[in-house]
């Protein structure tokens, strides 16, 4: 058209370079998606089987081809069961103060430190809990050799898990109409009782996503794991007393492992851990969609 | 066993702002008593003060005497939920809990506060939905969610609720403002039920439907904004609108403000 | 009696209402009481538990920090479990600003435009479906990335190596002439796809929210898309930005595995990212804990308690931002 002069014909090249690399950064970003799949799948496969998922590594050398996961599975599963047992109640307890009873500088400094707790790293976590419980206080129970445990795990677990709930309850709590807690007052509800009986239920399906993917990651965790729990080769169905794996740590470990096998376990075993990871992580979101407060 | 309410002197505040100031009226017993008037005068405020609600948000409080059959329901020592429970209220919008069914919602003041048998919780439950004319639009459904019905339905649910823990005293907070005319008219006929049984207080915005329900009237009005509100006004509903002592009821009444 | 008495709970006994009876008291020590106490006693765990940590790792550094024959700020090496005990943090600090740095310049600019695409120019069915993936990346295990990164993605990157040594070898960024593997490039490109996806959904949610009277004010005056963005979403997104990308770098800083698994573990301060090399607290921490005797580990928590105040500097700094902002837009609204 004679109406375009060349100021606005350069503003137009401005325009479509922006909308090139916009695309761009996000096929860009597909590449790693794609590419981390699909190694994952097929380097995953080879070893992934019944075998695989139902033996330990018990008395399995490096240059032996068998060996799985499930003293790792196990591992996981309880060290994120138990974490999920501690957090669960001081998170939402916790969170229930913020938004319910918390005022001034107190609740104020909780809710800052909860936002600055969530950006603490994973292997400080372990180390904390390495430093307090593992070298401090289970020696006292244990003739002075320190206690590496799944428990342990645990507790440096909770401790990365412990913000993420508070975090996600408390934006499920504040969504909760203060008409709702009006009417149970009206009522001669006491508020406790309110909290209990009328907020908690409706915010439940926004805190149970929240909880999801906080042990989804807890899950994927390695470092606190190979701080505190140890590692084993057998399997351990005691978190409370000897050392525990875990499906991350094992990947870790036989990553470090120079042996033609131990890769395939290594990817066998990262397969395992994200579709479990992968599923708590859906079922979360899919449930997220299904809350009514979010909309 | 409905209660005469007398407000000695009542202000309330929102942290250093005054609402209402230094309000005085007598609520006799078995009756309905309507406050009208501008937006912002306190009418709801006030109405917030009768149950001790107003003090549930941050910073509020309220000064003066409220007295119910002669005891002052702010005494330091009175405990807040018995208060409510013998002052019921209605709210704005309908507010059922969701996560509770119809039967559910309708109990909940009685299961939250102990009452554990079953047969008096039915008994409660349908003689509330009775009074609150919806039983026979709900009885077959009860174990349906309650945010399942119409807007009236809810309210009226929302009343069922109310009278279930049999208070002695209805406070409704401009109870039809979100219904539609034919939901409006079942409520206002409900309101004239139910004052065989209860002293009833209704804040109204909408002036056809004090002089229809109530028996008494109190105007609250504010001289400008950042003022608190006074009852300007109080008498039986005839009087005030046919006859009001105080110009400025007359001119509200009238339509010349507000 | 009237019906009232079926309300009265057991535990208010004969201070039914009704009938002119006296109002019932208030308990002092109720379950109120109780409950309000345990949801404190919760909420400040979270204090007891940032002020254990610093506690806890102060007292278990300081045996190695007493041993210690060189300066823990200046020594590079890590000579901590020989007896005398020589380490220091000074290599490990830089290499963990570095890599840190480095995935930051590679992310940001990545990470803004895929927000900006999943806010402005993916069709809006798209946007829900792709965001997802997005954060489903961010749910991979960091382990997993470690291994990808060790196994398949280093054949890319020591490719990418001998192509940057050969055009631009007289940088001493691109100095090493090989053997390329786990460099810090590798470590870094490994961990900036770890941060996209935290630095891209936070951004994506501040750029959604630009209010639709600045966007639209921006078009009426005939900019084009691109212009609107530069003059009312960027703007209004930039705290937000600043934010995001803080919140990344703290992410960064913390990463274990996959850096214990994609860099080359070693001492040394330098520039070259292209040959075996790299390292940072972390990674260290990882590598070099199961082998570690008592002043080892100890030597390990001193280093840990440094990247502690690091991070919470970082976090601290980000959530001041975050909160100054928030304050602005509740005045404002």
């Amino acid at each position: 058209m004679s109406l375009q002069t060349p100021l606005q014909s350069r503003r137009v090249i401005a325009d479509r370079m922006a909308t090139v690399l916009i695309y761009a950064a996000f096929l860009l970003a597909l590449i790693p998606l794609v590419s981390v799949a699909w190694t994952l799948v097929s380097k995953g496969l080879q070893r992934l089987d019944g075998t695989f998922l139902f033996t330990s590594m018990n008395n399995i050398g490096a240059f032996d081809d068998r060996g799985g996961a499930y003293h790792a599975i196990v591992g996981t599963l309880q060290q994120a069961g138990l974490a999920t047992l501690i957090t669960v109640p001081l998170g939402v307890l916790g969170a229930i103060y913020i938004v319910e009873y918390g005022s001034g500088w107190f609740a104020q400094a909780i809710r800052f430190f909860v936002d600055v707790m969530t950006g603490i790293p994973s292997i400080v976590a372990g180390l904390f809990v390495l430093a307090f419980w593992v070298l401090v206080v289970t020696p006292v129970f244990n003739d002075g050799r320190p206690g590496f445990s799944g428990f342990a795990a645990a507790l440096a677990l909770s401790v990365l898990m412990l913000p993420t709930i508070v975090r996600s309850t408390e934006e499920m709590l504040r969504l909760v109409p203060a008409a709702l807690r009006e009417g149970a007052y009206a009522l001669g509800i006491p508020k406790w009782l309110t909290i209990v009986r009328v907020v908690i239920p409706t915010a439940l399906p926004g805190i149970v996503t929240g909880i999801m993917l906080a042990v989804a990651r807890a899950c994927g965790e390695t470092a606190p794991v190979l701080l505190v729990a140890g590692g084993n080769p057998a399997i351990n169905f005691n978190a409370f007393e000897g050392n525990q794996s875990s499906l991350s740590l094992f990947v870790f470990e036989q990553a470090g492992v120079a042996s033609q096998y131990a890769p395939a376990r290594a990817w066998a075993a990262a397969l395992t851990l994200v579709v479990l990871v992968l599923a708590l992580t859906i079922a979360a979101k899919l449930l997220a969609r299904r809350n009514p407060l979010a909309r | 066993m409905a209660t005469r309410i007398e407000a000695c002197g009542v202000s309330a505040y929102y942290g250093s702002f005054k609402a209402i100031d230094a309000v005085t009226m007598t609520i006799e017993p078995k009756s309905v008593t309507a406050l009208i008037g501008p937006s912002g005068c306190g009418k709801s405020t006030f109405l917030r003060s009768i149950n001790r609600m107003h003090e549930v948000l941050p910073g509020a409080h309220v000064e003066g005497q409220l007295l119910l059959d002669g005891q002052d329901i702010y005494h330091r020592e009175v405990d807040v939920t018995a208060v409510r429970r013998m002052i019921g209220m209605v709210f704005q919008r309908p507010n059922p809990f969701p996560t509770m069914s119809i039967y559910d919602n309708v109990v909940a003041g009685l299961k939250l506060n102990g009452v554990k048998r079953k047969p008096a919780l039915d008994n409660a439950c349908e003689k509330a939905l009775v009074r609150a004319n919806l039983w026979d639009e709900v009885r077959d459904r009860l174990s349906r969610p309650g945010a399942g019905l119409s807007g009236g339905q809810q309210q009226r649910l929302c009343i069922a609720r109310a009278i279930a823990v049999e208070p002695q005293v209805l406070l409704m907070d401009e109870p039809c403002s979100a219904l539609d005319p034919i939901s409006t008219l079942a409520i206002e006929d409900l309101i004239n039920e139910l004052k065989n049984q209860y002293t009833i207080v209704i804040v109204t915005h909408n002036m056809q439907q004090a002089a229809r329900v109530s028996d008494r009237t109190g105007f609250f009005s504010i001289d400008r904004t950042g003022e608190p509100g006074r009852l300007i006004e109080y008498d039986d509903t005839s009087k005030i609108f046919t006859n009001p002592a105080m110009k400025r009821t007359e001119d509200y009444i009238t339509g010349r403000f507000g | 009696m009237t019906t009232s008495s079926m309300i009265a709970s057991p535990a208010q006994g004969s201070s039914a209402p009704g009938g002119g009876g006296p109002l019932p008291r208030r308990r002092a020590l109720g379950a109120e009481t109780v409950f309000r106490g345990t949801t404190t006693v919760a909420g400040a765990m979270v204090l007891v538990i940032i002020v254990a940590i610093a506690t806890f790792l102060v007292i278990r550094a300081l045996p190695s920090l007493g041993a210690n024959q060189e300066s823990f700020w200046t020594y590079e090496g890590w000579f901590a479990d020989s007896d005398p005990p020589q380490f220091g943090i000074a290599a490990l600090a830089f290499g963990t600003v570095l890599t840190s740095t480095l995935a930051l310049m590679l992310a940001v600019p990545v990470a803004l435009g895929i927000a900006l695409f999943l806010s402005h120019y993916a069709p809006r069915r798209m946007a829900a479906p792709l965001g997802f993936a997005v954060d489903l990346l961010a749910a991979v295990p960091s382990v997993v990335f470690g291994l990808w990164g060790r196994d398949w993605f280093y054949e890319p990157v020591s490719s990418l190596s001998s192509w940057l040594h050969s055009v631009a070898g007289w940088l001493p960024l691109f100095g090493s002439d090989g053997p390329y593997g786990k460099s810090v490039l590798l470590g870094s490109t490994v961990l900036a796809i770890m941060i996209l996806p935290i630095i891209t959904s936070l951004s994506r949610e501040v750029f959604v929210k630009t209010p639709t009277a600045n966007e639209e004010a921006a078009l009426a005056l005939g900019a084009t898309r691109w212009e609107m963005i530069r003059t009312a979403v960027l703007p209004y997104g930039r705290p937000g930005i600043i934010a995001a990308v803080m919140l990344g770098l703290g992410r960064a800083l913390g990463e274990t595995i996959a850096l214990a698994l994609t860099l080359g573990s070693t001492y040394a301060i330098g520039l070259d990212l292209l040959g075996p090399g790299g390292n940072t607290i972390a990674a260290n921490i990882a590598n070099r804990f199961g082998e570690a005797n008592a002043t080892g580990r100890s030597a390990l928590i001193a280093s840990g308690l440094v990247l502690f105040a690091i991070t919470l500097v970082v976090n601290v700094t980000a959530r001041a931002i975050i909160y100054r902002r928030r304050e602005f837009t509740e005045s404002a609204a």
